[in-house]
């Protein structure tokens, strides 16, 4: 092993990595298979980068990667940021209050101005959905979309499936329960984009308050022509666990009480908490997994969050190989 | 005297089931006669053979935005783009800033729009004190300065007690109230129609049940106190369906569809793919009610056709670029339709669902009497002998494509920006003056 960080070079895989033209990365619902298998190849890569006594490569020397994140994130964003450090990129923190907007910078004025200070890649979490869209349509930057609204969170959703496909392979008929606040999850929808493309059954297990119009069991907004991932939707988790490879608990937020939502927590754990008794019903060993944070004892029971099942660790470290897979697709079109 | 004739078109004029290749006359401001060779002998004239002659378009639903948010539009700017959409007469709304609820303002607004407007202009004056939904505004004096009607548009009259009092009391002046039907606690918050885009796009939705209910609390108190009550923008079958149901009662009770409800769907917002990451976001197609499923577009059509709905009206609602340039939930809801009003729906037309005369009459005697404007203004919206001298002459078969930089409005919001028309107005007269001519 060489002595410097600069004399260490890339894993030979990818030097050999083709097939990406993309400019941005907003949601997964645009990627092919072979893309998405391709970000999974790279982020082995990484893997094995991140395995090293120091975990760094140059490969982005000179890049200039931004986190702007207009939404408080622990875990998003340090795992952007010590993915783009790992690949030998300057990376740049920005957390823009909500109350600059309000103030009157409009968020195409703030990132011309990250363009004008010379930034190559953005990575920007946002409470709008569709604002890194809109940002992409108006910049030179690469976008990648650290989470929109309730839109989408594309790199969680990669980072998920990657972790699936390292404990399961192929996941052709595999059934991923996701269970919780669909309707205001970025991170479902990612997740049943990316997953029935691959060819895993998806099913969205919550109250009918918190599922999504369109895919509400009752059918209301089916509409014909309608562009959804075909997931199933189920109100009963008991059922919805039967045979079920994967558990994905979402985070419940207390904001659903006070908007009427549900009538209270103590309603919402006795129906949808992931729990030792409902799990039996999954697949023996079935994995259990949460995209964070968590609120043990509501959403999923400490037993099962500690059980050996749980992945939920794995999710967090595979994020990092993961973002350093995606910024360095993004970004190494730019010679350093 | 000087005479103005439009000579060989073919003169459509659904007051009177007229519908013949003529001449038509207009001297002094008024039509002095239609009829074969009638313009033989006028001093000026404009060849119409090959093209449709309508009595001037009537708009009973725009917004002028003047006083307060000129950055949008003026009565100037805005009066442009109705003469060249075809529109001799509109009807302003009254959420200006200040809001137009005192005859003062009135007065200021009519007087301003005889100096600036190019077209007519017709004022709505407020249900309510400041728009605040909690007091009548001073509903005689206003009808006495010239208010055709009241409205609290761009938002409901959300107490009940108060839009029943202002159909009481508004009875008594023969004048109508617009309603904007919208339940609030469950549309707020809301930027999309509740349906599989906005579950696509991760916005929250509106459902057509929010307008639902609101139009089925207007009309139960319509029928409770025999008011006149206008609804506008419709845009749900639902609504439709109630709406139907109350004119088969006998109720006192007009519509109106605005183009963009009855011609676009809820997918126009997703733009056409060419957007990065395949989804446009597009804050043009942003607008409230919000543009829902086919199946509602469709139900609107055919209630066109039947004259369920009474008539067209296009809600124009410009608004500055950097209204629009923005995330989606910040965008201001509105469409900039003056300009694309008869074009767009001249696509039913096309499409074999809405008879042509039944569109001109929708956009002419329709709304003329869905406001009762022929008391105010004898002959509008007709052709008649007598009849102010305002005619549209359209080219059906002309095909454009929408360039909104190039709209009079200042309002550049529009969906349809690239979009192909087939129809096209190509001279607008107003009061015996040609105001528009391609």
């Amino acid at each position: 092993m060489s002595s410097s960080v600069e004399g260490q070079s890339a894993p030979t895989a990818l030097q050999e990595a083709g097939g990406w033209s993309r400019r941005h990365l907003l949601d997964v619902d645009e990627l092919t298979p072979a893309e998405m298998l391709l970000v999974f190849e790279t982020a082995d890569a990484m893997r094995e980068v991140l395995s090293r006594e120091v975990p760094r490569v140059p490969t982005l020397r000179g890049t200039t990667v931004v986190n702007l994140f207009y939404e408080p994130s622990t875990r998003t964003r340090a795992s952007f940021e010590l993915a783009a450090k790992a690949l030998g990129a300057d990376v740049v923190n920005i957390a823009a209050e909500q109350s600059s907007v309000k103030k009157g910078e409009s968020l195409l004025d703030t990132v011309r101005t990250i363009e004008s200070l010379g930034a190559h890649v953005l990575v920007m979490r946002h409470w709008q959905s569709g604002a890194p869209y809109l940002v992409a349509r108006h910049t030179r930057m690469h976008v990648i979309n650290a989470g929109d609204g309730w839109h989408a969170h594309p790199t969680q959703a990669l980072l998920d499936i990657y972790t699936m496909r390292c404990r399961l392979g192929d996941l052709r008929g595999r059934k991923v329960v996701i269970v919780g606040d669909i309707a205001h999850s970025r991170v479902a929808r990612s997740d049943a984009w990316g997953l029935t493309a691959l060819g895993a059954r998806v099913v969205f297990c919550g109250p009918p308050t918190l599922l999504p119009a369109g895919l509400r069991p009752d059918g209301r907004g089916g509409e014909e022509g309608a562009l959804l991932p075909p997931v199933q939707v189920e109100t009963d988790l008991d059922r919805a666990v039967e045979d079920a490879d994967v558990v994905m608990a979402l985070r419940l937020q207390r904001e659903r009480m006070q908007g009427g939502l549900l009538p209270s927590l103590r309603e919402y754990v006795r129906q949808y908490q992931v729990n030792e008794e409902r799990l039996a019903r999954a697949r023996p060993g079935a994995l259990v997994m949460h995209p964070g944070p968590m609120n043990e004892g509501i959403e999923i029971s400490p037993a099962v969050a500690r059980s050996t099942q749980a992945v939920i660790e794995e999710q967090v470290t595979n994020g990092v190989a993961v973002r350093m897979a995606v910024l360095y697709l993004l970004g190494r079109g730019r010679g350093s | 005297m000087t005479a103005l004739a439009v000579r060989g078109g073919r003169v459509l004029d659904p007051s009177r089931q007229l519908d013949a290749v003529a001449d038509l006359v207009i001297s002094d401001g008024r039509v002095v006669a239609v009829g074969p060779d009638a313009g033989r002998d006028a001093t000026e004239a404009v060849d119409a053979s090959g093209l449709l002659v309508l009595p001037g378009l009537v708009d009973i639903h725009c917004h002028l935005r003047e006083p307060g948010f000129e950055h949008k539009e003026t009565i100037e700017t805005g009066t442009l783009a109705a003469a060249r959409g075809g529109f001799t007469t509109v009807c302003c709304m009254p959420n200006t800033e200040p809001p137009l609820d005192t005859p003062a303002l009135l007065r200021w607004l009519r007087e301003r729009a005889e100096q600036v407007g190019h077209v007519r202009v017709l004022p709505i004056a407020c249900v309510s004190r400041g728009r605040q939904g909690r007091e009548l505004a001073d509903l005689a004096e206003l009808a006495e300065a010239g208010a055709v009607a009241f409205s609290d548009d761009g938002d409901p009259v959300a107490d009940p007690a108060l839009l029943r009092r202002a159909l009481e009391y508004a009875s008594a002046l023969g004048l109508p109230i617009i309603e904007h039907c919208e339940e609030k606690s469950l549309s707020d918050g809301g930027a999309v129609h509740e349906g599989w885009v906005a579950t696509r796009l991760g916005l929250r939705g509106i459902p057509a049940a929010a307008e639902e209910a609101a139009v089925a609390r207007a009309l139960a108190l319509a029928a409770e106190t025999g008011g006149r009550l206008h609804i506008a923008h419709i845009s749900a079958a639902g609504a439709v369906e109630l709406l139907r149901w109350a004119k088969a009662r006998g109720a006192a009770v007009t519509a109106e569809a605005t183009p963009h409800h009855l011609c676009l769907t809820h997918e126009a917002v997703l733009g056409n793919g060419e957007a990065p990451g395949g989804l446009a976001y597009d804050t043009n197609a942003k607008v409230n009610p919000p543009l829902r499923a086919r199946a509602d577009a469709a139900a609107c059509a055919l209630a066109l056709a039947e004259g369920v709905i009474d008539c067209v009206a296009t809600d124009h609602a410009p608004h500055a670029v950097e209204d629009k340039l923005c995330e989606f939930d910040l965008a201001a809801f509105g469409i900039s339709g003056l300009e694309t009003a008869l074009a767009l729906c001249l696509s039913l037309v096309h499409e074999g669902r809405l008879a042509l005369e039944r569109l001109v009459e929708a956009m002419t005697i329709g709304p003329v009497r869905a406001l009762g404007l022929d008391r105010h203004l004898p002959g509008v919206g007709t052709l008649a002998v007598g009849a102010p001298g305002d005619v549209t002459i359209v080219d059906p078969t002309q095909e454009w494509t929408v360039d909104p930089e190039r709209f009079a409005s200042k309002g550049k919001n529009t969906p349809l920006a690239g979009r192909r028309l087939r129809g096209k107005v190509v001279c607008t007269i107003y009061g015996g003056k040609t105001v528009w001519r391609e």
